[in-house]
């Protein structure tokens, strides 16, 4: 459902943007990485991005499961099983893959998100069967016991304790992403709450990787030294005989319409130097008005992209209120996202005085609009950004598989420097008022402890 | 199109044995390019993609910085950008994002260095826009306060951050007294304390072309290069001012330093004397650290504390080869009432290793990883560029990437056993522990509770 609502709305666009601008429609300049596409029987989606600068290839399976695919109150479960996804199967010893890996020279990892996990290997090209059919094996033949998942829950809170409570600034983050979405998953840390993590049951586990772990769920990207057919050749052999599950629909719980502007505060002793930032919620490429994506995103590199972005500009030079200051916006999530505002004060300088200093920028935006000039160097930096992203063996794989987990389509990437170059005045202008309303945002400053508090 | 294939990237493995491909197939394309004028660039050429990556150093980075003035080498990097030559820093900035050009500078312990990386078609003006920065930085007092500020604040963000603490602290018992306890970025103190003249004198004193390394991959000839490279470093000074860093032998053996803070988890960052990069058992070491420590999810100290014991999410260990002294380091985040018992494995590693050696086995999977691994390194022009340079600049001869894998194959066992008895020590171990651990015998205890 989802996904096909994507593919109809990138068909538009891309239609749209060829008669507005022809220029782009030039040959080798529409297309980003021009991959080789596949599906296998069993729904797998196959993507090859030949690039034989070196011999090295870089093969990733992607799940489109994430942690807010996690039931309520156990949070942290697609992150476990990331990590125990390196343990043994039915006819691999637990650390046998790694072994493997290493002996091979190759280099792996994995990584959860809201969205997705994914789990890579980079290695040299003859390996790549051998790397198939141990990634293959782990999708279906997973061995979980007591003994292997009790250490590894340990070392999960060593990485909480690691990345978040050992530092205030992730602490707020956490706090700030719990008050963004007040309904919507994505309230949850993806590392899970601790009291959650420690309570996750082997059961439940069980439960999230025969959910979610199949073929048909799964997105296969290949990148480098390597020939297209071949790969797909392989993909058939190794992951071909997977059997494809019944999935369920990725529906989350929405959120309500947001009435009031929010504000987490936080102290805390560790602080030196103070911080705020504040995200309004906004459209991603597939949900919400995804018709402002793009704009949004050319919108994001004029007013923060960089040190002559306007908030820079304004904040960090003109007014020397801020040491550094910026904005973001990540349009590729599967569910609504945020545009967001940073920055760090010059010491003395009150928190509230850049506040009210980002404010009136915002407030001018939403009076007098962008200009032509302005738009014209965005576009300009945003398409030779897909230039850049093409010198890499691995990014291009990351960029496939990151964005056909979250709902976008291949024809999606591929399109991506005609739509923005598609953007006009008029959507940046309309786009900005969609967003930056008070009500629908959420602030969250980081302070110092007031003399005598022990954090 | 140039394509990089190194020798010996592939190694067949099988369930225990491990057999070595004959040393094979055509090598990385690396042409030596000296100007008219005498600047000397190594290049990659690679027109399979319309971009250029550029890499160059200095020799002399933080370690020259003047005492009172601990982090000028990092300010100045921070600030050849902000405007040069007729172009005020916001002008400056406006080039290089409306043409696409990433310029930037960075200063290590050591070096001085920087990068470019353009489209094609923007070459020139990269180049041009890199000759300036060089050459006029103009050191405008509002860009140096607006970077000071940046600095001060990335200072004071830091301040209680276990990792920085742990690193300051390791560094100033291990190096009492010599440039290399200071940190690189300076002190709030420092960092206030340079002048418009110390920046001014840093470029004038350390930006000179006798000791300039340039590395370039992409599209481009070694001709238009070499025009490019008269043109950007030719300008420079002849030579620069002459500086000594006197060698460092690493203090505070066998110490146990605890910082006090009021954090969940401890980090944990243990370390000895190491090897020189010239040492004769540099790449026997190199094997050996990938057994004890180096390995990402293979080694000694992973199997023990994290894999066995869940004791950690991270550990690990490296060789840390610099020009006035060499480290062997480790680290590792664990809760409180971890830390003495994952002290006492790292130890007991250090000490087996030292004892027993490694096996034939490990000996064999170690190589065949660091082997084949090499060529991985070779993802993006950059890291190519950052390769040619890191080359000229260890002195290891223009075949050295040709010749890496061979060196790494050469290593024997009595090699690495050898090399552990002669440096791996147990006893030699400095310890610094941030956070607030339990059961530990600290030889120094730095209260700082923020």
């Amino acid at each position: 459902m989802k996904t096909g609502s994507a593919v109809w709305r990138g068909m538009r666009i891309w239609v749209v943007s060829l008669a507005v601008v022809p220029v782009l429609a030039l040959p080798g300049q529409a297309q980003v990485f021009n991959p080789a596409t596949y599906e296998l029987d069993n729904g797998m989606q196959v993507v090859v991005v030949e690039n034989h600068r070196a011999p090295v290839v870089t093969h990733m399976v992607w799940y489109r499961a994430g942690a807010a695919d996690e039931p309520a109150g156990k949070s942290g479960i697609a992150h476990y099983l990331e990590h125990l996804m390196f343990k043994g199967t039915k006819t691999r010893a637990p650390g046998e893959f790694s072994q493997i890996v290493a002996n091979l020279g190759g280099r792996e990892n994995a990584f959860t998100s809201q969205d997705y996990t994914g789990y890579f290997q980079t290695i040299s090209p003859e390996n790549l069967e051998t790397m198939m059919e141990l990634e293959a094996d782990r999708m279906t033949g997973l061995v979980l016991t007591d003994e292997i998942i009790e250490p590894e829950r340990k070392v999960i809170l060593e990485e909480r304790r690691s990345r978040t409570e050992n530092s205030p600034r992730a602490l707020l983050s956490e706090q700030v992403g719990a008050a963004t979405f007040l309904n919507h998953p994505y309230r949850l840390p993806v590392i899970g709450w601790s009291h959650e993590i420690e309570t996750i049951s082997r059961a439940d586990l069980e439960a999230f990787y025969s959910t979610w772990y199949a073929p048909n769920n799964a997105v296969l990207v290949v990148s480098g030294d390597v020939d297209a057919d071949a790969v797909y050749q392989l993909a058939r052999k190794y992951y071909g005989p997977l059997a494809a599950r019944e999935l369920p629909d990725r529906i989350r719980p929405a959120e309500p319409p947001q009435r009031a502007p929010r504000q987490v505060v936080m102290k805390d002793a560790r602080v030196e130097q103070p911080s705020w930032s504040r995200r309004y919620l906004a459209p991603s490429y597939t949900a919400g008005a995804t018709e402002h994506a793009y704009a949004l995103e050319v919108l994001s590199e004029i007013i923060g992209g960089g040190t002559t972005a306007r908030i820079y500009n304004s904040i960090v030079v003109e007014s020397s209120l801020a040491a550094s200051a910026g904005a973001w916006y990540s349009p590729g999530s599967l569910d609504m996202t945020t545009f967001g505002f940073w920055f760090s004060p010059r010491p003395g300088v009150e928190i509230a005085d850049v506040e009210t200093a980002i404010d009136r920028e915002i407030d001018k935006l939403l009076a007098d609009g962008v200009t032509k000039d302005e738009l014209d160097r965005a576009q300009r930096r945003l398409i030779d950004g897909a230039i850049f992203a093409r010198d890499s063996v691995s990014g291009p794989a990351r960029v496939f598989g990151a964005s056909l987990a979250s709902g976008q389509t291949v024809e999606d990437v591929e399109a991506w420097p005609t739509r923005i170059q598609a953007v006009t005045i008029e959507q940046i202008n309309a786009a900005a008022r969609i967003v930056f309303r008070e009500n629908t945002s959420t602030t969250g400053i980081l302070l110092p402890a007031d003399k005598g508090d022990k954090s | 199109m140039t394509r990089i294939t190194l020798r010996s990237m592939v190694v067949p493995v099988f369930a225990c044995l491990v057999a070595f491909a004959p040393v094979s197939a055509k090598a990385i394309d690396i042409e030596r390019v000296i100007s008219d004028d005498g600047v000397e660039s190594w290049l990659v050429e690679d027109h399979s993609l319309p971009i250029i990556s550029v890499r160059f150093l200095f020799p002399g980075g933080a370690a020259t910085d003047p005492e009172d003035r601990a982090g000028l080498a990092n300010m100045v990097s921070g600030l050849l950008d902000e405007g040069a030559g007729a172009l005020d820093s916001q002008t400056f900035q406006r080039r290089l994002s409306d043409e696409s050009i990433s310029i930037s500078f960075s200063a290590s312990r050591d070096n001085f260095g920087g990068s470019l990386k353009a489209l094609t078609r923007n070459r020139d003006e990269a180049f041009d826009l890199l000759r300036l920065a060089l050459t006029e930085p103009r050191f405008d007092t509002d860009a140096v306060e607006r970077i000071r500020s940046q600095i001060l604040s990335g200072i004071a963000a830091r301040t209680n951050d276990p990792d920085t603490i742990a690193q300051r602290v390791f560094w100033e018992a291990t190096f009492p007294g010599h440039p290399y306890a200071r940190q690189l970025r300076g002190t709030a103190e420092s960092v206030a304390a340079i002048t418009e003249d110390d920046l001014r004198t840093f470029v004038t004193r350390r930006l000179a072309r006798n000791e300039l390394i340039v590395g370039v991959v992409g599209d481009i000839t070694a001709n238009e290069l070499k025009v490019l490279l008269d043109k950007t470093f030719g300008v420079l000074p002849e030579r620069s001012e002459a500086f000594t860093i006197p060698k460092a032998e690493p203090a505070a053996a066998g110490e146990v330093i605890v910082v006090q803070k009021n954090n969940p988890q401890s980090r944990v960052l243990f370390g000895q004397k190491g090897l020189y990069r010239d040492d004769p058992e540099y790449y026997a070491a190199l094997v050996l650290n990938h057994i004890l420590g180096g390995g990402t999810f293979t080694s000694r100290l992973y199997e023990e504390i994290r894999e066995k014991r869940g004791l950690a999410y991270s550990v690990f260990s490296y060789l840390l080869p610099m020009d006035s002294a060499a480290l062997w380091l480790g680290g590792a985040g664990t809760e409180n009432s971890a830390v003495s018992v994952s002290i006492e494995l790292v130890r007991n590693q250090w000490a087996n290793i030292r004892a027993f050696g490694v096996t034939q086995d490990e000996l064999d999977k170690a190589k065949a990883n660091l082997i084949g691994s090499f060529g991985l390194r070779f993802d993006n022009s950059s890291a190519i560029a950052g390769m040619l340079v890191a080359v000229q600049r260890r002195d290891l001869g223009i075949e050295y990437i040709n010749e890496r894998n061979a060196l790494i194959e050469q290593v024997t066992l009595e090699d690495v056993n050898g090399v552990a008895k002669r440096i791996l020590d147990p006893d030699a171990l400095t310890v610094v522990v941030v956070g607030d651990p339990e059961n530990i015998k600290a030889t120094r205890t730095i209260r700082d509770d923020g």
